[in-house]
């Protein structure tokens, strides 16, 4: 195993002639002991069925995934800037409007966008930092190019595993991960601590920082205490939360206590019911009125989700030259909007070759991968398109670059995608490697953990 | 936890000490100590052994027992996970894993010391672990503050209960089934050995009670408990973010005066009474707290 194959990549020989004097049951042995230690750690993600909610594990494959020093730092440079650019749009879609005005990106597609929100116009935030916290789902083509698949800049999950799986990997196989020159993940927290006190309100010099959660029954908890943990702040749901004279305070044992800055995993619907979703058990009455005045900040900002969207994606090239007259470091994935005639006429005439992708949903659903699906899914997905042209962009399949993985005691190739984390208040960092998620199902190019995914260790070489 | 523990320990001595003369066993002691009767018998038609241990152990709907109390522990534990330590929590999950996958087989009698034994380890440990791993601040404070609120409103439950079952064989006192029912109660609480160095050859109500009540040696004793509360009350009060708490010491003075009592005294003055007057006091001291800290009314 991992030998004799003239492909693999040359920065990975150290680590595979480590894995090669091992047996593939001692491998075994060890994952599934890992697997042991994510369920006693309660390491899990929540399902839910109509009786019961189920802890599972994310299931974890002790085979790393190997990162070389120069393509890291193509990545890392790619991400910055796409960050930068992401946060010029929203500054400039809810100030000026420049990029509208002048049709680079159609007016239409950004404001009457369910994600844009119109209440944000005019609001200035520090350092114009919208989106604090980015993850970028890469995916790797048969030319070996690094495209960005999807812009997650609301609230991004995943980076606790990133960190528990080292943590994992470290115990599993100290043999394995001594002396290889790994980059380390441990310090996101103080990364993401001090980025969120850089974009406090200016007035404030020690701010109070919290992290909101909907409460123990999110399927995300586990990451809500993680994060809350590692940056020693204050875990809060809406209810601990007051506004008074536009201020947010925490109620606590002593008393009302001011808070400046709020790492929210709450979407922008259920923030506030004053503002928003008046339905909302989650937020805090006046939670936008404070942020309007300027006395909190919000990580990330209300209304990025009109910047990662699927169609704004499409344009996000255009954004990057437009805002930073820089090339785009990273490419996409060629899109085809179906809101235009001719990418509409492309998607209907090839859909047997085309991934098909509803513009709103997220977590894999709705995705049809035209060469896997039967005459009858493709006729139904056809209807959808033609019925409602604007909810969709199609893509070519984009063949998944593949990492060995232990399936069922032995190692076989399954195809990866891989989302860093890019931390963002004055100036941007990126965690070294981010969570690489793997298809665990042969042949399958889906790697969300709601449709058969699990994860890798991401590492990054020095 | 402690109330998962302190069943364990019902259980188990109920199965080992408190038989008749018979040497049958009779359980229906345990459901009126829990008040249980009236929801057991909806399910059950008869308290046998089988039974109750079962509605104590798995039943996940009886408030009362172990697998919804150590349930409940680790949702708590959860909603506050931020807060304890990464044993704590790994030590409750992997606890709480462990009751659910428990099956009637495990529940034999043959088995019930040992699993009692299990679970009053489990608990133990989630202790020490506590003591060893938590942060001391107004977390440990609090924990302690429930910790021993807790011990006292089950220490005199204990006795209430157990005191009335005694009483129609009062005049029995020093018959070989009194005998082994006051042993029964004193192991209950892991006070036997304790009792015993204190009063080698005496075993009268009075002392057995008062010693469980009273001793302020006894760790599970209520005097012991009242006094860790007014301790762990001045420390936490001593936090500068509570500068501005004003708490009302009423309840708690009541309860020292209650604990301050000679064995003799809470026994004349008649012992269910007191009791009464203990479990208000905690009532209040509790509500008390939820107030004046959670700002719950």
């Amino acid at each position: 195993m991992f030998g004799g194959d003239d492909d693999a990549a040359a920065h990975t020989e150290s680590i595979r002639a480590r894995l090669r004097e091992m047996k593939v049951s001692t491998l075994k042995r060890r994952a599934q002991s890992s697997d042991r230690e994510l369920y006693n750690l309660g390491i899990t993600f929540t399902v839910y069925s109509d009786r019961d909610a189920i802890d599972r594990v994310l299931p974890f494959d002790v085979i790393p995934r190997v990162l070389s020093r120069d393509d890291w730092s193509h990545i890392e440079r790619g991400c910055i800037q796409r960050v930068a650019a992401l946060n010029r749009f929203l500054h400039d879609v809810y100030h000026e409007q420049h990029i509208l005005k002048d049709g680079t990106v159609p007016a239409e597609l950004v404001l009457r966008n369910s994600n844009f929100r119109s209440e944000m116009k005019g609001l200035d935030l520090p350092h114009g930092t919208y989106v604090s916290i980015c993850g970028i789902d890469l995916v790797r083509d048969g030319q070996g190019v690094f495209r960005v698949l999807e812009d997650n800049a609301r609230t991004p999950s995943g980076v606790s595993y990133v960190v528990e799986n080292r943590h994992l990997m470290m115990r599993a196989f100290p043999d394995l991960t001594g002396n290889v020159g790994l980059r380390q993940v441990s310090n996101y927290g103080m990364h993401l601590q001090a980025a969120l006190a850089e974009i406090a309100p200016p007035s404030v010099s020690d701010p109070n920082i919290v992290l909101m959660s909907p409460g123990v029954f999110n399927s995300a908890y586990f990451e809500h205490v993680f994060l809350a943990r590692e940056m020693g702040v204050p875990l809060v749901e809406g209810r601990d939360l007051v506004v008074e004279d536009d201020c947010v305070l925490m109620k606590t044992t002593g008393g009302l206590r001011r808070v400046d800055v709020i790492y929210r995993r709450v979407d922008d619907a259920f923030l506030d019911p004053e503002q928003f979703n008046p339905k909302s058990m989650l937020g805090v009455h006046g939670l936008f009125r404070a942020y309007k005045a300027g006395n909190v900040s919000l990580a990330n900002a209300v209304g990025t989700g009109v910047a990662d969207d699927k169609a704004v994606y499409a344009y996000m090239p255009r954004i990057v030259r437009y805002y930073l007259d820089e090339e785009p470091i990273l490419q996409n994935v060629d899109t085809h909007l179906c809101r235009e005639p001719e990418g509409l006429a492309y998607t209907l005439a090839h859909l047997d070759e085309l991934v098909i992708k509803p513009v709103g949903e997220s977590g894999g659903y709705g995705i049809v991968v035209g060469p896997k699906s039967t005459r009858a899914e493709l006729e139904e997905c056809r209807a959808r398109i033609e019925k409602d042209p604007a909810n969709y962009i199609s893509q070519p399949v984009i063949d998944l670059s593949v990492c060995p993985t232990l399936i069922d005691g032995a190692i076989e190739p399954r195809h990866v995608d891989l989302r860093p984390y890019i931390v963002t208040g004055k100036e941007s960092w990126v965690l070294p490697g981010g969570l690489t998620r793997v298809a665990l199902r042969k042949g399958s190019l889906v790697v969300n953990s709601s449709q058969g995914g699990g994860t890798k260790d991401t590492w990054v070489l020095e | 936890m402690e109330r998962a523990e302190n069943l364990a320990r019902i259980l188990d001595v109920n199965e080992t000490f408190a038989r008749d003369e018979q040497g049958a066993n009779d359980w229906l002691p345990i459901l009126k100590l829990h008040r249980d009767e009236e929801a057991f018998f909806e399910r059950h038609k008869e308290a046998t052994s089988e039974n109750v241990v079962r509605f104590y152990i798995l039943d996940s709907e009886n408030p009362n027992s172990i697998i919804y109390s150590v349930k409940a522990a680790r949702e708590n534990a959860r909603s506050i996970r931020h807060l304890v330590s990464l044993e704590t929590w790994m030590q409750l999950n992997v606890f709480y894993n462990w009751v659910a996958s428990l099956t009637a087989r495990n529940l034999r009698l043959s088995e019930l010391s040992r699993l009692c034994g299990r679970i009053k380890e489990g608990v133990q440990l989630h202790s020490g672990i506590v003591t060893g791993t938590l942060y001391r601040d107004q977390v440990w404070s609090f924990y302690r503050l429930g910790v021993f609120t807790e011990l006292a409103d089950q220490i005199t439950r204990l006795v209430d209960i157990k005191y009335h079952a005694l009483l129609p064989s009062w005049q029995d006192v020093g018959s070989p089934v009194d005998i082994a029912q006051w042993n029964a109660l004193l192991r209950s609480v892991s006070a036997y050995h304790g009792y015993r160095r204190v009063f080698p050859a005496r075993m009268t109500p009075t002392t057995v009670a008062g010693f469980i009540l009273l001793s302020p040696r006894f760790p599970r004793s209520l005097t012991h408990c009242v006094s860790n509360i007014e301790k762990t009350l001045d420390e936490l009060l001593t936090n500068e973010d509570l500068a501005d708490i004003s708490f009302p010491r009423d309840s708690l003075e009541t309860l020292k005066e209650l604990t301050g009592r000679s064995p003799d005294d809470v026994i004349r003055g008649g012992l269910h009474e007191y009791l009464d007057e203990v479990q208000v006091a905690l009532l209040a001291f509790g509500d008390q707290m939820a107030a004046t800290f959670f700002h719950v009314h």
